[in-house]
C-alpha cells in the first residue's frame, strides 16, 4: 500500500496537471477509500442539488402563494409564538455533532482509542436527537394536514418539497448514525489497533475510516445548511 | 503531508465551531428580525456559503488536500450553476403559461393561516380543479 513517490510531489496548480496526468492514480497522498467516499459525496450533492432545483423550478411556477414557513414552522414556547425554533434547534444540534465528529477524527489519529470511541457516540446520539425531533416535526405537520398532494396554508407543492427534501436528509442523518454507532463500536473493540477484520468487508481496518465517516456526516450537515437557507429561510 | 491523516490543533475545530454556531444565529436572526426582499435573500445566502465554506475547508480538510482532489470536486459543482439557470427560465415560462391559459378570473383561494385553529370552519367548497 505504499503509495510514495520517488519524485517530490508538486503543489498548486502544476501539482494538479501533474497529478492528474500521471500514471496509476490521480488522488495522491489520500487513501482511496477517502478519494472514493468524496467521489461518492459528489454525486450526492448532485441529487440533492436536483431535490432543491425541482423546489425551485415548483416555488417559482405556482401561481399559489407560497405557504410562510416562518409560520408554518413556528413553535409556541409558554403561549408565545418562536418562528423556526425547532429548525434552529436542530441546526445547532446538527453544527455541534460536526463539531464532536472532527475530534473523533483526531483523536483516532492520536490512536486516543476510548476518546475517539466517545466521541463517535456522543455525534451519533446528536444524530439520533435530530431525527427524533424532525420525527417530532413530520408529525406536527401531518396532524396540521399537511400531505404531498395538499395543504391548508397555500401551494400544494409546498407538502411534496418538503416531505422529499427532509425526508431525504433525515435518511442520510439515519444512515450516518448507524455507521456512527458501528465504528464508535470497532474503536472501543481495537479493531484498528489489532487489525481485525470487519464483518462485512473482511478486511482490516485503520483509523482513517473515522476521517471518511467524517466527510459522510459533514456533508450531511452540509445538506442541511442548504435546506436551512433554502427552504426554511427563503 | 496527508499521508500522515488530517490532524490539527483543537483549537480551530473549536474556533470553527463557534463561528458555525455565530453564523447559524446570525442567518436566524435574519428570519426573527424579519428582513424581507433582497436584503433578507442576500444575508441567507452568504451566512450559507460563509457557513458551507468553513465546514468543507476545515471540517472536511479541503484547505489541507492536493489540489488534484479540491478540483475534481469543485469544478463539477459548476454544472449545477448552469441548471439553476436553465430551470429558473424554464419556471418563469410555466408560470406565465398557467397564469394565460388557467386564470378564471375569480378571487384567488383564501388559505388557512397557521396555528389559528380557524381553518376548519372557513373552508369555501372548491367547484374547480
Amino acid at each position: 500500500m505504499a503509495t510514495s513517490s520517488k519524485l517530490p510531489l508538486k503543489d498548486g496548480l502544476e501539482g494538479f496537471a501533474f497529478d492528474w496526468s500521471s500514471d496509476q492514480r490521480a488522488f495522491k497522498g489520500v487513501p482511496w477509500g477517502k478519494a472514493m467516499m468524496w467521489i461518492f459525496l459528489l454525486s450526492d450533492t448532485f441529487i440533492f442539488s436536483c431535490f432543491l432545483i425541482s423546489y425551485m423550478t415548483a416555488r417559482w411556477s405556482t401561481v399559489e402563494p407560497w405557504p410562510n414557513t416562518s409560520e408554518v414552522f413556528s413553535l409556541s414556547v409558554a403561549g408565545v409564538s418562536v418562528p423556526l425554533l425547532l429548525i434552529a434547534i436542530m441546526t445547532f444540534i446538527l453544527i455541534t455533532s460536526s463539531g464532536t465528529m472532527a475530534m473523533a477524527v483526531r483523536s483516532g489519529y492520536q490512536k486516543k482509542r476510548k476518546q475517539a470511541a466517545a466521541l463517535l457516540f456522543l455525534t451519533g446520539i446528536l444524530g439520533m436527537s435530530f431525527v427524533g425531533m424532525q420525527a417530532f416535526e413530520w408529525t406536527k405537520l401531518i396532524s396540521e394536514g399537511i400531505r404531498p398532494w395538499e395543504n391548508p396554508f397555500g401551494a400544494r407543492q409546498f407538502g411534496s418539497v418538503f416531505f422529499m427534501v427532509t425526508g431525504f436528509h433525515g435518511i442520510h442523518v439515519s444512515f450516518g448514525v448507524i455507521f456512527l454507532f458501528l465504528t464508535a463500536r470497532k474503536v472501543l473493540r481495537g479493531d484498528y489497533d489489532t487489525g481485525r477484520r470487519g464483518f462485512f468487508t473482511w478486511q482490516k481496518g485503520r483509523y482513517e475510516i473515522i476521517e471518511t465517516l467524517g466527510l459522510y456526516w459533514h456533508f450531511v450537515d452540509l445538506v442541511w445548511v442548504f435546506i436551512f437557507a433554502f427552504f426554511y429561510l427563503w | 503531508m496527508a499521508q500522515d491523516g488530517q490532524e490539527h490543533p483543537i483549537s480551530t475545530y473549536l474556533a470553527v465551531w463557534i463561528l458555525l454556531f455565530v453564523l447559524s444565529a446570525c442567518s436566524y436572526a435574519v428570519d426573527y428580525i424579519g428582513f424581507q426582499g433582497i436584503t433578507r435573500w442576500s444575508l441567507v445566502i452568504l451566512f450559507m456559503f460563509l457557513k458551507a465554506y468553513f465546514i468543507c475547508a476545515v471540517f472536511m480538510h479541503m484547505v489541507w488536500e492536493r489540489m488534484a482532489l479540491v478540483l475534481a470536486l469543485f469544478i463539477p459543482t459548476f454544472a449545477i450553476v448552469v441548471f439553476v439557470g436553465i430551470m429558473g427560465f424554464e419556471s418563469d415560462y410555466t408560470q406565465l403559461g398557467r397564469k394565460v391559459f388557467f386564470d378564471t378570473g375569480k378571487p384567488p383561494t383564501v388559505y388557512a393561516v397557521p396555528h389559528s385553529n380557524s381553518h376548519d370552519e372557513g373552508q369555501e367548497e372548491e367547484d374547480s380543479h
